[in-house]
């Protein structure tokens, strides 16, 4: 779709560097020129959204670690002596630990958005596999990074995450004592875990790098679903798209900006201005917000499964329930991508995003406490929540395909966008 | 399969909807803390502040009751004189008191290391410093960039003089508690006889809002345990507000420096935000779209 290149060196220092290394082309290409769809609505902004958090993190999270010290009798203090003492560190560090939460809400919608519109089915696979990666990736970023202030929930986190490889028969404590570096979360797991915080960012970078070349083969999915067939069903990116993107992203550092400056502990936990103690357990252990769901999905599985005992399935339904969206390109076996003309899997879509919404709120909550008031117990609603995420994917969606009857689509891109409107009213490009 | 989809669906809307619909409060569980009493502070929202005269009052409560059994430790005699803390402007000690009017200029200083009040409290402690040529450590009076000296020499000597009992840093005690403010100034000021029923264990006070119940720390206030410079009664509600609001700021000295910030930088991001709206507009009124 990219097509032939249209860039022309206009200097002749660029046709210079053109001949030897064309980057100058790839930028343009890539960036000014690339045929994007007409009808890209502002759910397709979150791309340049992720981009420009991820320098965020880089950035400031370089710098933080110019004045962060990994040892377990010093971390705390030196955290706390950036937000007291470092020119403007009490900003960086605000940025980056809020950044990290804006970074994974962008990415769920981001998410969300490529399941409503069918983002994953082919000639897009691959592409949605890398989006995957880079999500497991951040997930794994965001916990090491979260154990590195020495809290009490950064080392009750780590103890209860690096227990569930434990869990794993046979080399599960072998695994376990390999992470810590020893016999129990200590000095050697956060100067690991420091060491792979900073290097994990950077292969998030080089996967995103894939991740936009597999976008920029097949081009943009867009509302519609529909393929991109003349040139009339695109514009250039540049400045159709530069203008919007821009626009959204300096909305939604609106939105992070008033969580840095007014509310910068709203998403975090009051435990963790405590210093890590390994002798007080805290009453409840709780995960960032944005791993809850998962976090919900590994205790909703309270009973033995035969041979697999409840604290191995959970964790299998943890992992299971990540390793699913690798595989959902092929589960989803409808011919169309947008949902706008699946009239059924729409409304399992909703019903879907409300489950992963009701997840997380399970596993912020005791389990054994009551929903609102009602007989049910936390544990119980989770597991029914439990059951519809992976019914959506492994019965849902492959069914859908065969019984839903589609709406009719539109004939092309171009014609849902001027809809009914006589072609004389379209002007001349 | 169509029905059995159905089903599916009108099971999950049901159990869904359940949850939402039913309006019923969740219970309180028996024994568990009361939530804090909501306080209006003058540190609180987009605009809040802190308070010079609050911060110097709060200080001296800290000073005279707190400190006794509490360390604070992440922060420095410095830190008093520096930002908005309590300590960075002060009322002339030699203004004259007539009373003509108007308030004398108080006195600011933009270094701590010069500042007479920092230099004044911090040189009134005993710090081991060391080890000296001959290798001994040896005492001296204490600098602005010193810490905070912690009233203990470790955890195990304050548990012994304590009861069995930890007093908590209190550098962080805002920050570090559910319910922030709100809950540091419940618990100072929830301490009342325990409900028919409850035996408090020997050594332990009844407090309200304390998970459990039972507190170690003896009621810290009472009317008139501090005597305030600026003639503001000591009630115990009126040191509650002042200590709170110095250990909030303790946990948080810059503070005003980032509500002010914020506003600028939200100032900046909705302008232009307004000008690429416009830009938006401009650009795409070129195509159909």
């Amino acid at each position: 779709m990219s097509g032939p290149s249209t860039y022309e060196p206009q200097t002749g220092i660029e046709r210079w560097l053109d001949s030897r290394l064309p980057i100058a082309r790839l930028m343009w290409d890539s960036f000014v020129d690339f045929p994007t769809p007409r009808n890209l609505n502002y759910w397709w902004t979150f791309g340049g959204i992720l981009a420009i958090f991820l320098m965020i993190q880089i950035i400031t999270g370089v710098v933080l670690a110019m004045h962060y010290t990994a040892d377990v009798n010093m971390a705390f203090d030196s955290v706390q002596r950036i937000r007291r003492d470092v020119p403007f560190g009490w900003l960086i560090q605000s940025m980056h630990a809020n950044g990290a939460s804006f970074f994974f809400l962008a990415v769920y919608i981001h998410i969300f958005r490529g399941m409503y519109y069918g983002s994953y089915k082919a000639p897009r696979e691959v592409l949605w596999i890398l989006g995957v990666v880079i999500y497991l990736l951040m997930m794994a970023t965001g916990f090491l990074g979260y154990v590195l202030p020495w809290g009490q929930m950064s080392y009750w986190g780590a103890m209860v995450i690096t227990n569930l490889f434990g869990a794993l028969p046979v080399v599960g404590e072998g695994i376990r004592e390999w992470l810590w570096g020893g016999f129990s979360v200590g000095n050697a797991t956060l100067t690991r875990f420091y060491a792979l915080h900073f290097l994990l960012p950077f292969v998030i970078a080089g996967v995103v790098i894939l991740h936009i070349w597999a976008l920029h083969v097949p081009g943009n999915n867009n509302p519609t679903g529909l393929t991109v067939k003349t040139k009339k069903d695109t514009l250039p990116f540049h400045p159709y798209y530069t203008v919007k993107d821009g626009f959204a992203i300096v909305v939604f550092l609106m939105i992070y900006a008033a969580f840095v400056f007014y509310m910068p502990d709203a998403l975090g936990h009051a435990d963790n201005y405590i210093e890590a103690n390994p002798l007080v357990t805290p009453s409840h252990i709780v995960p960032e917000w944005y791993y809850l769901p998962f976090y919900a999905i590994l205790r909703a599985i309270t009973f033995d499964i035969g041979p697999i005992s409840a604290q191995l399935g959970g964790v299998l339904a943890m992992f299971g329930a990540i390793a699913i969206l690798f595989v959902l390109p092929w589960l989803d076996t409808s011919p169309v991508r947008s949902m706008r003309y699946r009239p059924v899997a729409r409304w399992f879509f909703l019903i879907f995003m409300i489950v992963c919404l009701c997840l997380g709120w399970c596993g912020a909550n005791n389990p054994d406490d009551h929903v609102l008031g009602t007989p049910l117990k936390f544990v119980n609603f989770a597991q029914i929540l439990t059951l519809y995420y992976f019914a959506y994917f492994l019965v849902i969606l492959p069914v859908l395909g065969f019984t839903e009857r589609p709406k009719e689509r539109p004939a092309s891109i171009e014609a849902a966008v001027l809809g009914n409107k006589p072609a004389t009213a379209q002007p001349a490009e | 399969m169509k029905t059995l989809i159905r089903n599916l669906a009108i099971l999950a809307g049901t159990v869904i909807g359940a949850a939402f619909l039913t309006a019923a409060p969740a219970a309180a569980a028996e024994g568990e803390a009361h939530e804090p009493e909501n306080h209006a502070w003058t540190f609180e929202g987009p605009f809040g502040t802190f308070e010079r005269t609050q911060l110097q009052r709060g200080f001296q409560v800290f000073q005279e009751v707190c400190a006794s059994c509490h360390a604070l430790e992440h922060i420095t005699f410095r830190n008093l004189g520096e930002g908005t803390g309590p300590f960075t402007c002060f009322p002339d000690p030699n203004a004259s008191h007539e009373d003509d009017g108007h308030h004398a200029e108080p006195l600011c200083y933009d270094n701590p290391n010069d500042n007479p009040v920092i230099l004044q409290i911090a040189s009134a402690y005993m710090i081991e410093d060391g080890p000296d040529d001959a290798g001994d450590m040896f005492e001296r009076a204490g600098t602005p960039a010193d810490n905070w000296p912690s009233p203990f020499a470790n955890e195990q000597q304050a548990r012994a003089s304590n009861g069995g009992a930890y007093p908590p840093d209190l550098s962080l005690i805002v920050k570090a508690r559910a319910g922030g403010a709100d809950y540091v100034r419940s618990l100072l000021l929830g301490y009342h006889e325990a409900p028919e029923g409850m035996t408090v264990r020997p050594g332990l006070h009844y407090n309200e809002y304390f998970p459990g119940g039972q507190i170690a720390m003896a009621p810290p206030l009472s009317d008139g345990i501090v005597t305030y410079a600026d003639d503001t009664e000591a009630t115990t509600e009126q040191m509650a507000e002042d200590v709170v609001t110095f250990l909030a700021w303790a946990s948080d000295p810059h503070l005003v420096e980032r509500n002010r910030t914020g506003l600028m930088v939200l100032i900046y991001l909705f302008v232009f935000a307004v000008l690429l709206w416009f830009a938006y507009k401009q650009v795409w009124s070129r195509v159909e779209h």
